[in-house]
């Protein structure tokens, strides 16, 4: 695999269009990173499709020259899943943004990649239907990209993710085979390949079409927003809420280190003195929203809630919403550098787990901000650091890996929705042993015997697919290349 | 089969290994041996020895489906579950329940309510030959993927399940997901698992999200005098902002009434409210008809897809918003075909299933099927879950497969010496 991938742009631009091969190195420095821009690496080349058929062809000349490949959407995971190979094809979705039906009826739409989350719920919402998985970068980013991670987003509590919403996906195989993996129906005859696409972090094949399901809009939505002294009482009121059999849309948590971030940002006048606020949206029928939100007002004020603000209307939920959408870039507010941790915990140990993050900061001498979707337990702290200094960022890396190794301790996992890529590979062995990463690794060898997919993710370590009939008779090109070790 | 002799390798791998009686049949193939492990460790054990002894291994749990799907190609060795018994943690306060595969979801159901949760899989019980009836177990619902009316708001097993344990062909024990709700570390291995009909390894141990019991339900219940009309009223009723949890419907005959149930949960008030509305509503749509509120679903609610083990069940898949022209294709199909099958199914889900008696045809029910499978084109399917042998052997039970020859090489990769229920799924999987 020494050749210079730049001698296939040729090859590329009579499938594509000259104008959709990019080899000039500025313009690929464009490409360099996803929203991990702590991992960078320039690809190869890249090319901009327009067709699914123009991606089996590339893919096709991929795997017969044994080059790597890898898809990027929009650009904004956050585990570095789209960071491209320097000796591969980068292949991007982004002219790929037809809604090519809405079947309302069905409660259906089929998309390409590119189509950012947003638009679909945009176009779906003339018919009293939404796209329910809502990432908070939805605005940019594509629904390529949410297949591939399994996004989620504050409402996913009661309405699931993206895997609970896609029913049909059109992939290009790592072989360069146009095929569709199950029919929108969600009960295609044969396995549920659709299912176990979904979350594979572009490691099996390239999406070009995805079906997916459309919800009816709910009648009612009104969120709440509860200030308490401390975390540990919000923690109480969401476990409380829960426990009275009432499931919201969201519930959502910030620590005070975060609301003065935000408050720094975008002013999102939050509850003076609040050292937590809780979010909690409800949504549905309207009788039923009524009920619920008096209950969880008595919840939260029974859990020691101060000062309890509720928006029925579209804009005071905004302006409720304002400061929890912000919280992640305001962190530049009050620090140089942050890393954002996805850990998830079981919802009843919050509390523990929040206490444990408090010792681990003051011990590391770091600050960590937590902002979270408490309802099913997925923690972002931040950890806060100064990126002058190599020995404070070092800290801050082992910090948040402390924190995994606690949320992995009381039977969470390393990620909730950001996905592995290649930023928390090295993790998986401390939440997995080696023969479930082998196990899942069966399923790549089905798609990718040849591991050409977006090689160096998810797994630290790459399972040689070994012979398989038809597909390739040679050694394992990783073999040939003295590569096997390196990813 | 009283003369075969136990291996002493599975032996000693298992402290129960019997030889296999007529009862142990599996779709008319008769194995020699049946062993029942008692943990994940144990079923690994046989494994193991049952690879090295080059045996084919058909996994069991009530039984309640063993007879779906094309008949074994071999099968030497039952792999029975059920001792596998246990809740091993109910978290209720985090709404999760890890259950051992061989659990029966009536038994789960009795240890979740004590917590006032409920695993929302509400498939339909099945007499057996022995003991009571029973929706079956944990490990078999999910193999089959089977699901009941509540399948229209909570889904399949699939969208319920968070982590499993399987046991691979070679007896290497592999976990994926885990006991949170929200988790995409690593490979979605439940998703492949779940609808694998004992094909790709045994499932020893699961882990689901749970849901509150709801304080008060009830249902709408409404007879039209055809299926049109009841077509038209379900569109309304998942239209309508009235949040229905199943909307199922029931044929004795295709020439007769069609009655429709919607579902609706919450608390008391606002089912109340919410049913009223969607009753009112059902009366303005189709004047002829008087919808009911009961608090009860109607009789043959629990009994969806309810044929009798001896004849054939078509399960038919479609986008939901097709479900008029599905039910004039359905009704043509079974024209044509001098068939009258009984019809039952969630007809907001998009899946509805055909009975047909054992008495019935063979050539007549395959051209049912025939005809089903033209009226769906490409978006839909008609999959014959169990059929008596005469049919079987006139039919393709699973018709078009989307992306065969991946699912070829996936079955490869996890047991490539097909010695896990050979030749029981689709495209002979
Ligand atoms: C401010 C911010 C907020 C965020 N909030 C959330 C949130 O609330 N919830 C959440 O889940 N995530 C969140 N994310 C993460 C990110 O937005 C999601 O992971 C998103 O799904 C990525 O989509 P993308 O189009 O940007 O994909 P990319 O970053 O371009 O790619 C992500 C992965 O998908 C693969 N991929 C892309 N397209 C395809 C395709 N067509 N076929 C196969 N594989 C493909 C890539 O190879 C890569 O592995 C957030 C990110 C940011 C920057």
């Amino acid at each position: 695999m020494t050749q210079d991938v730049a001698t296939l742009a040729p090859r590329l631009a009579a499938i594509c269009g000259k104008d959709a091969v990019i080899t000039d190195p500025l313009e690929l420095a464009t490409y360099e990173c996803d929203g991990l821009t702590a991992h960078r690496c320039r690809p190869g080349l890249a090319v901009l499709p327009q067709t699914a058929a123009q991606v089996a062809d590339v893919v096709r000349v991929c795997a017969q020259e044994n080059v790597p490949f890898v898809a990027r959407g929009s650009g904004t995971g956050l585990s570095g899943g789209a960071l491209p190979a320097a000796d591969g094809v980068l292949i991007v979705t982004a002219r790929m943004r037809a809604i090519v039906e809405i079947d309302a009826e069905s409660r259906r739409a089929i998309v390409e990649p590119g189509v950012t989350n947003l638009a679909v719920s945009k176009a779906a919402q003339p018919y009293g239907l939404f796209y329910a998985p809502d990432p908070s970068s939805q605005q940019v980013c594509s629904v390529g990209g949410n297949v591939a991670e399994n996004s989620g987003g504050a409402h996913c509590l009661k309405h699931g993710f993206t895997v609970h919403h896609v029913t049909g996906l059109e992939i290009v195989t790592p072989a360069g085979e146009l095929t569709w993996l199950g029919d929108g129906t969600g009960l295609a005859p044969g396995y549920d390949l659709t299912g176990a696409f979904t979350g594979s972090e572009g490691t099996l094949g390239i999406v070009t079409k995805i079906i997916v399901k459309l919800t009816p809009i709910p009648q009612a939505v009104t969120t709440l927003l509860a200030a308490f002294e401390t975390t540990g009482q919000g923690g109480a009121a969401v476990s409380a809420i829960i426990g009275a059999g009432i499931l919201p849309a969201a519930i959502e948590m910030m620590d005070a280190l975060s609301i003065e971030a935000a408050e720094a940002s975008v002013a999102c006048h939050y509850p003076q003195g609040a050292g937590a606020v809780l979010i909690v949206e409800l949504d549905g029928p309207e009788q039923d929203v009524l009920a619920e939100s008096a209950a969880v007002r008595q919840i939260a004020a029974d859990a020691g809630a101060f000062e309890i603000r509720e928006a029925a209307d579209p804009d005071d939920r905004a302006a409720i919403w304002r400061g929890r959408r912000a919280a992640f870039a305001a962190m530049g507010r009050i620090s140089p550098a942050y890393i954002v941790q996805d850990g998830v915990v079981p919802r009843t140990a919050l509390h523990d787990v929040l206490d444990r993050i408090g010792e681990l900061s003051a011990a590391a001498g770091l600050r960590v901000a937590n902002v979270f979707h408490a309802g099913d337990g997925n923690l972002h702290p931040l950890v806060l650091f100064d990126d002058s200094s190599e020995a404070e960022a070092a800290a801050a890396e082992e910090l948040s890996g402390a924190i995994l190794d606690e949320c992995i301790r009381h039977g969470g996992s390393i990620t909730g929705e950001h996905g592995v890529g290649v930023d928390k590979s090295k993790y998986m062995p401390r939440m997995f042993g080696p023969d479930d990463l082998d196990t899942m690794q069966l399923l790549r060898c089905a798609f990718d015997p040849a591991g050409l997919c977006n090689p160096g993710k998810v797994f630290p370590t790459p399972r040689l697919c070994g012979e398989v009939p038809g597909v390739r008779r040679e050694p394992h090109p990783l073999v040939t290349s003295g590569q096997a070790e390196l990813f | 089969m009283a003369h075969t002799s136990i291996p002493a390798s599975l032996a000693s791998a298992c402290d129960d290994v019997r030889p296999a009686t007529a009862a142990d049949t599996v779709a008319g193939i008769q194995p020699s041996l049946v062993a029942a492990p008692a943990t994940t460790e144990q079923a690994s054990a046989v494994m193991r020895a049952a690879a090295a002894l080059g045996l084919a291994v058909i996994p069991r749990g009530a039984g309640t489906k063993l007879h779906w799907g094309y008949p074994p190609e071999r099968a030497d060795l039952v792999l029975d579950l059920t001792r596998l018994d246990q809740v091993v943690e109910h978290a209720a306060g985090d709404l999760v329940v890890t259950v051992q595969a061989g659990v029966r979801l009536e038994h789960l159901a009795s240890v979740l309510a004590e917590a006032g949760q409920r695993l929302a899989l509400d498939c339909a019980a099945r007499p057996l030959p022995s003991g009571p009836a029973t929706a079956g177990t944990i490990g078999g619902v999910l193999a089959a993927g089977a699901a009941g009316p509540l399948r229209l708001r909570y889904g399949t097993p699939r969208d319920l399940l968070i982590g499993i344990t399987i046991v691979r062909a070679d007896g290497t024990i592999a976990r994926s997901g885990g006991k949170v709700v929200k988790n995409v570390a690593g490979y979605d291995l439940g998703k492949l698992f779940a609808g694998s009909r004992g094909t790709l390894g045994l499932i020893t141990q699961a882990t689901f999200r749970l849901h509150p019991i709801p304080a008060a339900a009830a249902y709408v219940i409404v007879s039209c005098d055809s299926a049109a009309a009841c077509a038209r009223l379900v569109s309304a009723a998942l239209a309508a902002a009235v949040s229905p949890v199943a909307a199922e419907l029931h044929l004795a005959s295709l020439a007769g009434p069609c009655e429709l149930a919607v579902a609706l949960e919450g608390d008391h008030d606002g089912v109340a409210q919410r049913s009223g509305m969607l009753a009112d509503l059902m009366a303005v749509q189709e004047t002829s008809h008087v919808a009911a509120v009961a608090s009860q679903p109607p009789a043959w609610w629990r009994s969806a897809g309810g044929a009798p083990q001896e004849g054939t069940l078509i399960q038919v898949a479609f986008w939901p918003g097709k479900l008029g022209s599905v039910l004039t294709g359905i009704a043509a199909a079974a024209e044509r075909a001098g068939l009258d099958p009984v019809l039952r199914g969630s007809a907001g889900s998009g899946v509805l299933h055909l009975s047909v008696p054992r008495s019935a045809d063979p050539a007549r029910v395959a051209g049912l099927v025939a005809s089903l499978r033209a009226a769906l084109h490409d978006r839909g399917s008609a999959v014959v879950q169990h059929a008596p042998p005469p049919v079987r052997d006139l039919v393709d039970l699973f018709g078009p497969v989307p992306s065969l020859n991946l699912m070829r090489a996936v079955k490869q990769q996890f047991d490539p010496d097909r010695v896990l229920s050979p030749g029981r799924f689709a495209g002979g999987i």
